[in-house]
C-alpha cells in the first residue's frame, strides 16, 4: 500500500529525471555517497520531532533495534560525525521511507526518492548558500517545468518578527508550525516538513510548482559529535516524486511514447532454418558494442520481426536471408522509411 | 527537553524561596531536589550519547567507493542495454505473505517490519521473487528486464569476506514462452560479456541442469523424498571436499553408502559437448526420462553457445547444484579462477561472481489461476566485484577521482569574489563542470593545491589585469602551462581541452 512498482515506461522516465538532477549536482563538483537503508533506531530517535511517529521500524528479531531511514539528512550528519569530516560537498540520491497515509494525488508515497545536495563546512558566509539556490534554479530550468519562484526566508528573521509581535519565546516553535501550514491552506501545495531544532537557521523554500525543501541546519551535526563540535551545513532536497508526477502527466497528455530500451538494430531472418546465421551475426554485433536484439524463435516470420521493431522503436533491422548469406552481405533496413541497403 | 524545563522550573522555585527568605529546611529540601534533577539530567545525556555506527552488516559508501561502484554499474548496465533489456524497480518491502514459503530454510533470515497497524511487511530477500510477483500482478507474459537494487538478509555478516546484511543484487531475466534454450544462451552470453568487460581475470561458467541432477539422483538410488536435501549437500562441493560431502550425505542425511559412491562417480565429471554425448550414451542415464530431456537441452545449449563464440569459458559440470529450490532447468555459476590477494581469501573460497538458471514454476505460484510464465535469469555478484575492484585499485596506486569537475574558477588577488561568481555562473550555464573555493579572498596556492588533491585538470584564473584585457588565464594543472583565452572563447577552449583527456 502506498508503494508502487515502476514499470519500464515509468522507470525509463524516472531514469531520465534522476540523471538530469545528478548531472547538475556533478556540474557543481559534488561527490556521491550512499548510506544503508537501515539505521539504528537510536540514530533516528529525537531528530524528527513530530515526524518521528512516521518512521518505519523493524520488528525486534533479537538483535539491534532498527528502522528505515526517514530522510537523507540525518544519515549524512551521522556519516560526517563517524568519519570526523569537517568539509564536504556531497549529493545523495536514494529512497526514503515514511509511514504517512499516502495522498496519492499529491504524489506522496510511502517509499520515495530524495535527491539531496549538501555543503558541510565552515566557509565565508552565504557563498555555499547561494550555490544551493543556483542549483535549484538550474534543475528547475533544465527540467522545463514552467515558471517557478524560490521563496527564501531566514529563521533568525522569523524569530525576530515573532518577538517584536509579542510572541513568547516558548511559543516560537508552535507558531512556526502553524505558519508552515499557511502554504497548505492558501495555495494547496504541500507544506515544508518542520524540523524542531532549536536555534536552527533555516531558509524556507517552496517552489511554485512542486515541493522543495532546503535549509541550513547548523545544529544537527553537533547533536552527533561527542565533543559537540558543530559542522555547519546547508543543503537542498529536491522533491523528485512531485516532479515525476508532473512529467508523467505531461507525457501522457502529449501522447508521446518514451522508448524503454535503447536497442539500435534487430537481427532478423526471413526464411526458415536460419537461426544459426542470426545468432552468429548478433554475436558479432554485441562483441562490437552494438545494441542488438533478435526474436527467441527458431523460424520467426519477417513481418512479426518488423512489427516488433515498430512496437518498441528499434530504428534498424539487419536482415540476413538465404540470398544474402550466399552473397556474403546483410540487408540493412531503415524501419521508419522502409529503405533497404545491402552491405 | 522536558527535563531541562523542569530543572529550570525547580531552579526558579529555589531562587524564589531564597528571595522570600523561606524556611531554611524547605530551601534545603528544594535545593537537594534540584541537585538530584541536575544529576539525573546529566545521566540522561549520558544515555543519549550513543555509539555512532551503521547497523551490523551494513556499510556507508563514501565517495571513493561510489566512484568504483559507478564504474562497475556502468559496465554492467551498458551490457544489459546492449541486449535490449528494460529496467523495472519494485519497493524495498513486500507483503510478508509474498515472501513466505519461497526461500526454504533461508526464510528465517528475512527482516520483518514491526507490526505498526497495517499490512505485515518484510524487506525483500532477493529480486527474483518480487519479479515473479510483478509479472503475476500485471499479467505480463513476456519481458526482458534488469533490476539493480539492494536486498536484505539477517545472515551472519562477514564483512571482510564481503558478506553483508544489506547488499546489492544485479539481476537480468527473460520471461516468456520461447523456443528452447535461446534465451538461456543469451543469459550466458551476457555473463561472459560482463565478466570480460570488467577485466576481472580468467573465469569459467559452470553449467548443469536440474533435470540432469534429478535423473542422476534417481539412477544412483536416491529416494525421491531426499532429492532436495541431497542436492543441497552436492551444492557444497565447491567449498568442501568430496569426502566431507559424502559423509554428510551418509551420516546426516541417511543416504546409503552405495548411492553416495555412485553419485561420487558422476559429480567428478566436467567437460563440453563430448561429455554430453558420452552421458547421452550412458546406459543408466539414457534410460531416465528427465535426465535425457536435460541432456538434450544441454546439447542444444552448447550448440548455441558455440555460435555465440563463448564455449571456451563454459564447463558442463555435474557437481553444480545451486541452493535455491525454484530452479527447474538449466543452472549456471560463474567463478573467477585466480585471486590476486590470496592471503585475504579462504583457501577453498568461492570465487563466485554470478549465478542463475531457469525457473519455470515461480510465477505460477503467484498467479491466481496458477498460470505459468517460464523464466530464465542471472544474478551478478556485484558486491564481490566491488571488493575485487577496490582491492585492485589499492594495489595499483591509481588515484580514482570522486568528482568530475573540469575547471576550478580561481582568483589571484583580493576582492575578486564577485568576478569569480560571475564567471563560474557563466560556465555552469554552459554546462561546464566547475567549482570555486567558498572564500572571499583565497590564496592562489591553496586553490591550485585543491586542484591537485581532487584531480581537477584546469584552472580559470581571474585577475585584475586579465579583466581589463577581457581575457581569462587558463592554467593546465598537470603541465603548469598557462594561456590567455578570450572570455567569449573560454567555454569552447575548456570543452576542447577536456575532451582530449
Amino acid at each position: 500500500q502506498g508503494t508502487r512498482d515502476h514499470a519500464p515506461a515509468q522507470a525509463a522516465l524516472r531514469e531520465r529525471l534522476l540523471s538530469a538532477v545528478v548531472s547538475c549536482f556533478k556540474r557543481h563538483g559534488a561527490a556521491a555517497i550512499d548510506t544503508p537503508v537501515l539505521e539504528l533506531r537510536e540514530t533516528l530517535v529525537g531528530k524528527y520531532g513530530e515526524g518521528a511517529k512516521l518512521i518505519y521500524e523493524l520488528k525486534d528479531q533479537g538483535g539491534e533495534l532498527l528502522a528505515l531511514r526517514y530522510d537523507l539528512t540525518v544519515p549524512f550528519a551521522r556519516y560526517l560525525a563517524m568519519n570526523k569530516i569537517t568539509k564536504m560537498k556531497r549529493y545523495h540520491v536514494a529512497k526514503v521511507y515514511r509511514r504517512d497515509n499516502p495522498a496519492t494525488t499529491r504524489g506522496r508515497y510511502r517509499e520515495f526518492y530524495q535527491c539531496d545536495f549538501d555543503i558541510a563546512g565552515q566557509f565565508d558566509p552565504m557563498i555555499p548558500d547561494a550555490e544551493c539556490l543556483k542549483i535549484v534554479h538550474e534543475i528547475l530550468s533544465d527540467l522545463q517545468l514552467g515558471d517557478f519562484v524560490i521563496k527564501v526566508n531566514d529563521r533568525r528573521i522569523l524569530n525576530g518578527v515573532l518577538a517584536v509581535c509579542g510572541v513568547p519565546e516558548s511559543q516560537f516553535i508552535p507558531a512556526c508550525c502553524t505558519m508552515d501550514k499557511l502554504d497548505k491552506v492558501s495555495t494547496g501545495l504541500m507544506g515544508r516538513h518542520f524540523w524542531s531544532w532549536d536555534g536552527c537557521l533555516r531558509l524556507g523554500s517552496v517552489v511554485a510548482v512542486l515541493v522543495e525543501k532546503s535549509g541550513r541546519y547548523d545544529g544537527l551535526v553537533g547533536m552527533f559529535d561527542a565533543k559537540g563540535r558543530k559542522v555547519p551545513c546547508v543543503g537542498v532536497s529536491i522533491g523528485i516524486e512531485r516532479i515525476f508526477s508532473i512529467l508523467e502527466q505531461r507525457l501522457e497528455a502529449s501522447g508521446q511514447k518514451l522508448r524503454t530500451t535503447e536497442t539500435q538494430v534487430l537481427v532478423a531472418t526471413p526464411q526458415k532454418h536460419l537461426l544459426a546465421a542470426r545468432m552468429k551475426l548478433i554475436s558479432e554485433l554485441w562483441d562490437a558494442g552494438i545494441k542488438a536484439e533478435m526474436m527467441y524463435k527458431k523460424d520467426p516470420k519477417l513481418l512479426k520481426q518488423l512489427q516488433y521493431c515498430e512496437d518498441t522503436g528499434i530504428p534498424l533491422a539487419a536482415i540476413v536471408g538465404e540470398q544474402e548469406l550466399a552473397d556474403g552481405v546483410v540487408k540493412l533496413r531503415d524501419v521508419a522509411t522502409r529503405k533497404e541497403v545491402r552491405m | 527537553m522536558a527535563e531541562e524545563a523542569a530543572v529550570r522550573a525547580q531552579a526558579e522555585t529555589v531562587r524564589r524561596l531564597k528571595q522570600d527568605k523561606a524556611d531554611a529546611d524547605e530551601i534545603a529540601k528544594e535545593v537537594a531536589k534540584l541537585l538530584e534533577m541536575k544529576a539525573q539530567l546529566g545521566t540522561d545525556e549520558g544515555k543519549h550519547k550513543f555509539v555512532l555506527k551503521t547497523p551490523k552488516g551494513t556499510r556507508d559508501f563514501g565517495p571513493k567507493e561510489m566512484a568504483i561502484r559507478e564504474r562497475a554499474f556502468k559496465a554492467i548496465i551498458s551490457c544489459f542495454k546492449r541486449h535490449g533489456a528494460e529496467v523495472i524497480d519494485t519497493p524495498v518491502f513486500e507483503l510478508k505473505e509474498t515472501l513466505t514459503g519461497k526461500y526454504g530454510e533461508d526464510s528465517k533470515l528475512i527482516y520483518d517490519l514491526k507490526d505498526q497497524g497495517g499490512e505485515l511487511l518484510s524487506l525483500r530477500y532477493d529480486l527474483t521473487v518480487p519479479f515473479a510477483r510483478y509479472l503475476a500482478m500485471n499479467k505480463i507474459t513476456n519481458i526482458k528486464r534488469y533490476h539493480i537494487a539492494k536486498v536484505y538478509r539477517r545472515d551472519n555478516p562477514a564483512m571482510t569476506r564481503g558478506r553483508y546484511r544489506e547488499f546489492y543484487q544485479c539481476d537480468f531475466d527473460i520471461a516468456g514462452q520461447f523456443d528452447p534454450m535461446i534465451p538461456d544462451a543469451e543469459c550466458l552470453k551476457i555473463v561472459h560479456e560482463i565478466l570480460s568487460d570488467l577485466q576481472l581475470g580468467d573465469f569459467v561458467i559452470k553449467v548443469n541442469d536440474r533435470r540432469i541432477l534429478d535423473g542422476m539422483f534417481a539412477v544412483c538410488g536416491v529416494p525421491d523424498s531426499k532429492f532436495r536435501t541431497i542436492c543441497s549437500s552436492v551444492d557444497k562441493l565447491d567449498k568442501v571436499p568430496w569426502e566431507e560431502v559424502r559423509s554428510e550425505m551418509v551420516g546426516e542425511k541417511g543416504l546409503s553408502p552405495e548411492a553416495a559412491d555412485r553419485i561420487g562417480e558422476y559429480v567428478q565429471l566436467h567437460g563440453g559437448l563430448d561429455l554430453i554425448e558420452q552421458l547421452l550414451q550412458d546406459p543408466k542415464l539414457s534410460q531416465n526420462k528427465v535426465a535425457k530431456e536435460g541432456l538434450g537441452d544441454m546439447k542444444l545449449l552448447f550448440e548455441y553457445l558455440t555460435l555465440f563464440g563463448i564455449t571456451g569459458k563454459i564447463s558442463f559440470d555435474l557437481s553444480l547444484a545451486r541452493g535455491l529450490d525454484y530452479y527447474t532447468g538449466v543452472i549456471f555459476e560463474a567463478v573467477l579462477l585466480q585471486q590476486d590477494n590470496e592471503h585475504l581469501e579462504e583457501p577453498l573460497s568461492v570465487g563466485s561472481v554470478a549465478g542463475g538458471g531457469r525457473y519455470d514454476g515461480l510465477v505460477g505460484m503467484f498467479d491466481a489461476k496458477g498460470r505459468k510464465v517460464p523464466c530464465v535469469g542471472v544474478s551478478i555478484g556485484i558486491e564481490r566485484i566491488f571488493s575485487i575492484l577496490e582491492q585492485r585499485l589499492e594495489a595499483s596506486e591509481e588515484k580514482i577521482r570522486t568528482t568530475e569537475t573540469q575547471v576550478l574558477v580561481a582568483s589571484a588577488q583580493k576582492k575578486l569574489l564577485e568576478e569569480r561568481l560571475k564567471l563560474i555562473s557563466e560556465l555552469w550555464d554552459a554546462g561546464i563542470k566547475a567549482e570555486m573555493l567558498y572564500k572571499k579572498n583565497p590564496k592562489l596556492l591553496n586553490q591550485l593545491q585543491y586542484c591537485e588533491e581532487t584531480g581537477i585538470p584546469l584552472v580559470a584564473i581571474v585577475g585584475e589585469q586579465e579583466l581589463k584585457d577581457g581575457v581569462v588565464k587558463l592554467r593546465i594543472v598537470a603541465t603548469r602551462e598557462e594561456v590567455n583565452v578570450r572570455r567569449e572563447s573560454l567555454v569552447e577552449e575548456i570543452r576542447i581541452r577536456t575532451s582530449q583527456c
